[in-house]
């Protein structure tokens, strides 16, 4: 059984149907890529595994246990499956060490003390510990994003899902953010991202999945996707991304 | 070979301004004169006097404004006519800087000047039904003291007003099918409470409550009563003003906090609410001062505010200076306050755009 089973997934915007379908598996320590263009569907698929979204039709399951419909304990869900945003999101009102101490003093009961210890040890990992009792609006892209992802770590989720994570950086911030994930990934947390970083996903992922207008088109290890896709949409996305210069 | 732009025209305006100060000087003088011959005491006469000197030597500086403007225009002439475009432009536009100046200063000077006579007008009635020293230093300790009441309601009501306005403002935010009936009594409550004066509420309060011979409602003292009908009807606005505030904090704050776990009550309270109240605060302050002002209204339900203080001197004495003091002490709390707020509106902005 995998950890994250995702059957017939069915999203809708009002008249739009943004999800049309979609059969996913991840195991537990799987890294998964999701690509696709813009509309395609990565950031609302991710957005409904954690139920940000609701969704229209089809089941999700995580750890066997069914979460989707009517009767689910979401807060307790959404401490399992962690979530990184593209504009990373974090609280402006405090401190980068308050932002990642929040969710486990408040909600898994550490105290605070030991809560802010571990903060700066996570941020001393990402070579942030420096910037602990700082405010967010006081550091560069590239390390609010990292502080955004310890913030997700620190909850101990079973499943991290980092929405574009790097979209929003200049270039140069990129790589710091990269390399975390690629620890994350070494130490076998289980990932599901959404990325137009090719080079990166052909690196880390175990599964590249390609959605195209909703639908889940073509999925595959990379050498697979990358190197010998079956389908010609695949082949004509790709096609783009390399005239574009990012593969 | 390269055209320049002509100077622009200065010395057709630098005239009008000459023509502006000499007007001003003529019109404080006559002005200043005619409502000279009416007066009778000393004391306005030497107020009087002092007035058109100050005056005549503003027209002055006013005079010596424009005549600066007169010269550079001549000079500007003078370098165009020599070829030198350049400098004229730059003499050209130093003369009309100096004719706006004129014409700005002079404005400010006549609508100061003018006031100043009408208050000496009539051998100073205005003033004297307004402004005598001495009825203003007799009922001055008393209305102060009074005012302390106004200050004792404004606090009062205002700490109320703050969490009945958060209250109102949740209610108005309860989601779902289940908070619909929540949703309907606060907005009920809000269109009706911006909807009606607060000098009628405070009446019906104050005169309705007591015949109502409901237990502990109807004993209130009127001290009370005006703090009930002031906090129920400021709370209607100061609900719109924390919703408007909530909303304004960017939805994925929503987001970062509810994938973290947090509840909608939990992502309200330690996320979206401090960052909120950041945010309104300069709004509150100016619905505070609002209120403050509106504390004078208790008067007609018989509380013994300032106002009520200066009417009982204004009556007897047949003479308003008594409540010219209260409109200087409201004047007095109320702007430092206003300053406050907008010291703090340039600092968020400021902060914002850094």
């Amino acid at each position: 059984m995998a950890f994250i089973e995702v059957e017939g997934l069915q999203k809708n915007y009002g008249p739009h149907e943004v999800l049309k379908g979609v059969d996913l598996q991840v195991d537990r320590h799987q890294v998964v890529t999701l690509i696709g263009a813009s509309g395609s569907g990565k950031s609302t698929l991710l957005r409904c595994l954690n139920a940000l979204e609701t969704i229209d039709g089809g089941t999700i399951r995580v750890n066997d246990d069914v979460v989707s419909g009517p009767g689910v304990n979401l807060n307790r869900l959404r401490r399992k499956v962690g979530m990184v945003f593209q504009s990373f999101n974090l609280f402006p009102h405090m401190t980068v060490e308050e932002n990642i101490a929040v969710g486990p003093v408040k909600l898994l009961g550490e105290p605070r003390d030991a809560a802010l210890q571990r903060a700066r040890e996570l941020l001393k990992r990402v070579n942030l510990d420096h910037r602990a009792s700082y405010y967010p609006d006081q550091l560069s892209g590239g390390q609010q994003q990292r502080v955004a992802i310890v913030r997700a770590i620190a909850m101990r989720p079973e499943a991290l899902l980092l929405d574009e994570i790097t979209s929003a950086l200049d270039p140069e911030l990129v790589a710091e953010v990269l390399n975390i994930v690629r620890d994350l990934a070494r130490d076998g947390m289980t990932m599901i991202l959404a990325t137009h970083e090719m080079q990166f996903a052909r690196e880390v992922s175990d599964l590249v999945v390609f959605l195209e207008r909703g639908r889940l088109l073509e999925a595959g290890p990379p050498e697979q996707i990358f190197g010998n896709p079956k389908e010609e949409r695949t082949r004509e996305f790709l096609r783009q991304i390399i005239e574009a210069g990012r593969l | 070979m390269t055209t320049l732009s002509p100077a622009p025209r200065s010395m057709e305006p630098a005239v009008a301004a000459l023509a502006t100060a000499v007007l001003l000087l003529f019109f404080i003088g006559t002005l200043g004169g005619t409502v000279r011959s009416g007066i009778t005491s000393a004391e306005l006469n030497t107020f009087s006097l002092w007035v058109i000197v100050l005056a005549l030597a503003a027209g002055a500086l006013a005079l010596l404004s424009a005549l600066s403007a007169f010269l550079l225009a001549l000079r500007a002439r003078k370098e165009t006519a020599g070829g030198n475009v350049l400098a004229a432009r730059a003499s050209a536009a130093q003369s009309r800087q100096n004719t706006f100046v004129t014409w700005g200063f002079s404005v400010a000077v006549v609508l100061a000047f003018a006031f100043t006579q009408l208050l000496l007008m009539n051998d100073g009635n205005i003033q004297r039904t307004f402004l005598q020293w001495d009825l203003m230093r007799a009922s001055a300790f008393d209305v102060a003291r009074a005012f302390l009441v106004n200050i004792k309601l404004a606090v009062i009501s205002q700490v109320i007003v703050l969490a009945f306005g958060l209250v109102l403002a949740v209610a108005r935010m309860a989601p779902g099918r289940a908070g619909a009936p929540l949703r309907f009594m606060a907005v009920a409550y809000i269109d009706l409470m911006r909807a009606v004066p607060a000098v009628i509420v405070l009446y019906l309060i104050g005169f309705g409550l007591p015949l109502t011979n409901l237990p502990v409602i109807s004993r209130l003292s009127p001290d009370w009563f005006a703090i009930l009908a002031l906090s129920l009807t400021y709370s209607a606005y100061v609900a719109e003003i924390y919703r408007s505030g909530i909303a304004s904090i960017h939805p994925s704050q929503w987001s970062a906090a509810r994938s973290l776990g947090f509840s909608y009550v939990q992502t309200l309270r330690y996320f979206i609410l401090p960052q909120a109240i950041r945010i309104v605060i300069p709004p509150l302050l100016s619905t505070f001062i609002a209120l403050q002002k509106d504390t004078s209204l208790v008067n007609v339900i018989g509380t013994l505010d300032a106002f009520n203080q200066a009417k009982f001197y204004a009556s007897s004495s047949f003479n308003l200076s008594s409540v010219t003091v209260v409109a200087i002490l409201f004047v007095v709390i109320t702007i430092p306050q206003t300053r406050y707020v907008d010291w703090m509106l340039a600092r968020a902005a400021k902060r914002t755009r850094g």
